[in-house]
């Protein structure tokens, strides 16, 4: 199994939110080139999970992000966290829209 | 033996209760259920106040700065730290400071200026690299990273696997077998910056602790000066083994803290709740489990305090600990699962901490040596003839 995550791009809107499992899970929010402005997590304070969650980022940045790519799972904090390291690791910063602190993400040499 | 706590055990005692449930419980009632961190403000806060009350640096030895608490009122406060959601691994986020890594204590000076302090200001951090994919519970035998002499260096090779804190760590306790002896007698402990060329983090390995991972770490020829081995060449895995012995007591004392909260819990819930016309507390199948629960508690408090007792009286007590980490978390474990069964469908839920206790718990009868090396460890003292 790949580490990153490589799901179909879907649009970012109310409906396709709508329509989404209301599970734990982790997510990619991109803009129309494909560029990750953020990397996130459906938690269980989310009240009705991955559809909550990506509907914060709808109010936050729907107006640079449009598309978004997601994963259910139960260790949605520690994928989050390896996430964080390979986007760091690919791309040497973190996403532009990212609230973590770069100093406090971890390193990672996958390759 | 007595358990009675004298009157300065039970100040530190009922303070670190009063901090706990004032200052740690509120917060998480606003932090994800599986959260593993404060925010910063409210950690620097904790942290100043802990500092204040003279209790920062726990276990760090009073040379050192640190409190110098004995083992016994240490296990008291590790039992009342653990009250909490995330207590288990994460007792009061870390407000209380950490020790580093204890092994530096017994560091050249030179190695005590590189690594010792500034992990004591905060300013480093490090990791404790040991098991490898070959094997965890024998690393005497499993360990197969190699460390070559070339001229003042040392050459390592290899890879570790299931290590904490490696990705944010700045340097590395580094085990290695550095003769032909198969066993004990041919590993070396090197303290190696994460910096160094040929040290990667390859891989996070997710485990039921849905917050914290591990990691999986590769060697590649990686050049180590020969002032970075710690202790004796050949003498490494002495270093190791220590801390695997007197870790194992604070290590089962962490493992009561949740199962005394989760009684309590249960407790309240067994006299609210009604079913059939009655309290479930009125029910005999539910009085059972929390009897059992009460002997499977102070059965583990007696074997954390007995080992800590006896290591503070300087006797050894390596079986006692061995006992203690084999009680006490296979004893909270059960308690744990009695609790979510009078809980309900709620007790399954992140509403409570129950779900995240019984999933770390878990964790615990395998770390830091599982329950089938506790006993062999007693088994050798016992059989041998050893044990009083």
């Amino acid at each position: 199994m790949g580490i990153r995550l490589e799901k179909a791009w879907m649009d970012l809107n109310s409906e396709t939110i709508a329509s989404l499992p209301a599970q734990l899970g982790v997510y990619h929010v991109a803009n129309s080139d494909g560029t990750v402005l953020s990397v996130g997590y459906a938690g269980a304070g989310h009240l009705f999970g991955m559809r909550s969650a990506l509907e914060e980022e709808l109010d936050l940045h729907g107006d640079q992000a449009t598309k978004f790519r997601f994963e259910f799972t139960a260790n949605y904090r520690s994928r989050w966290d390896e996430l964080l390291m390979l986007h760091l690791h690919d791309f040497g910063q973190l996403p532009s829209h990212q609230k973590a602190e770069q100093s406090r993400v971890g390193r990672l040499s996958p390759d | 033996m007595d358990f009675s706590l004298n009157e300065e055990q039970q100040l530190i005692v009922d303070t670190t209760r009063r901090f706990v449930q004032s200052e740690i419980v509120p917060l998480e009632d606003h932090l994800d259920p599986d959260a593993g961190s404060l925010e910063p403000s409210d950690y620097d806060r904790l942290v100043a106040k802990t500092q204040s009350m003279g209790f920062y640096g726990l276990d760090i030895p009073e040379e050192y700065g640190g409190p110098g608490l004995n083992t016994t009122t240490r296990a008291l406060m590790a039992i009342e730290m653990s009250q909490h959601r995330a207590g288990l691994y994460n007792p009061c986020y870390g407000v209380f400071g950490g020790a580093g890594l204890a092994q530096l204590y017994e560091a050249t000076d030179d190695q005590k200026e590189r690594w010792l302090y500034p992990t004591l200001k905060g300013e480093k951090k490090g990791c404790f690299a040991l098991t490898e994919p070959s094997g965890g519970s024998d690393p005497a035998r499993a360990i197969q990273t190699r460390g070559i002499k070339d001229g003042s260096e040392w050459i390592l090779s290899g890879s570790k696997l299931y290590i904490s804190g490696a990705d944010k760590a700045d340097y590395a306790l580094i085990f290695a077998r550095t003769s032909d002896d198969p066993g004990r007698n041919g590993v070396t402990a090197f303290i190696v910056d994460t910096d160094t060329p040929g040290f990667h983090v390859r891989r996070v390995v997710h485990t039921l602790r849905a917050t914290h991972y591990a990691t999986e770490l590769q060697f590649d020829e990686m050049r180590v000066p020969e002032e970075n081995i710690l202790g004796e060449v050949n003498g490494g895995f002495a270093i190791a083994n220590d801390r695997l012995s007197r870790q194992r007591i604070p290590y089962a004392a962490g493992c009561i803290g949740p199962a005394i909260r989760a009684q309590e819990m249960s407790i309240d819930w067994a006299k609210s709740r009604e079913t059939f016309g009655s309290p479930l507390a009125e029910k005999q199948a539910i009085q059972w489990m929390v009897v059992d629960n009460e002997i499977d508690i102070r059965h583990a408090r007696y074997c954390v305090l007995e080992a800590a007792q006896k290591a503070d009286s300087g006797e050894r007590f390596r079986t006692e600990a061995a006992m203690a980490k084999l009680v006490a978390t296979e004893a909270s474990s059960r308690v744990i699962d009695r609790c979510i069964q009078i809980h309900g469908g709620v007790g399954v839920t992140k509403d409570l901490p129950l779900e995240r206790w019984y999933r770390e718990l878990r964790i615990r009868r395998v770390g830091e040596g599982p329950s089938e090396v506790q006993r062999l460890i007693m088994a050798r003292d016992i059989l041998g003839g050893s044990f009083k």
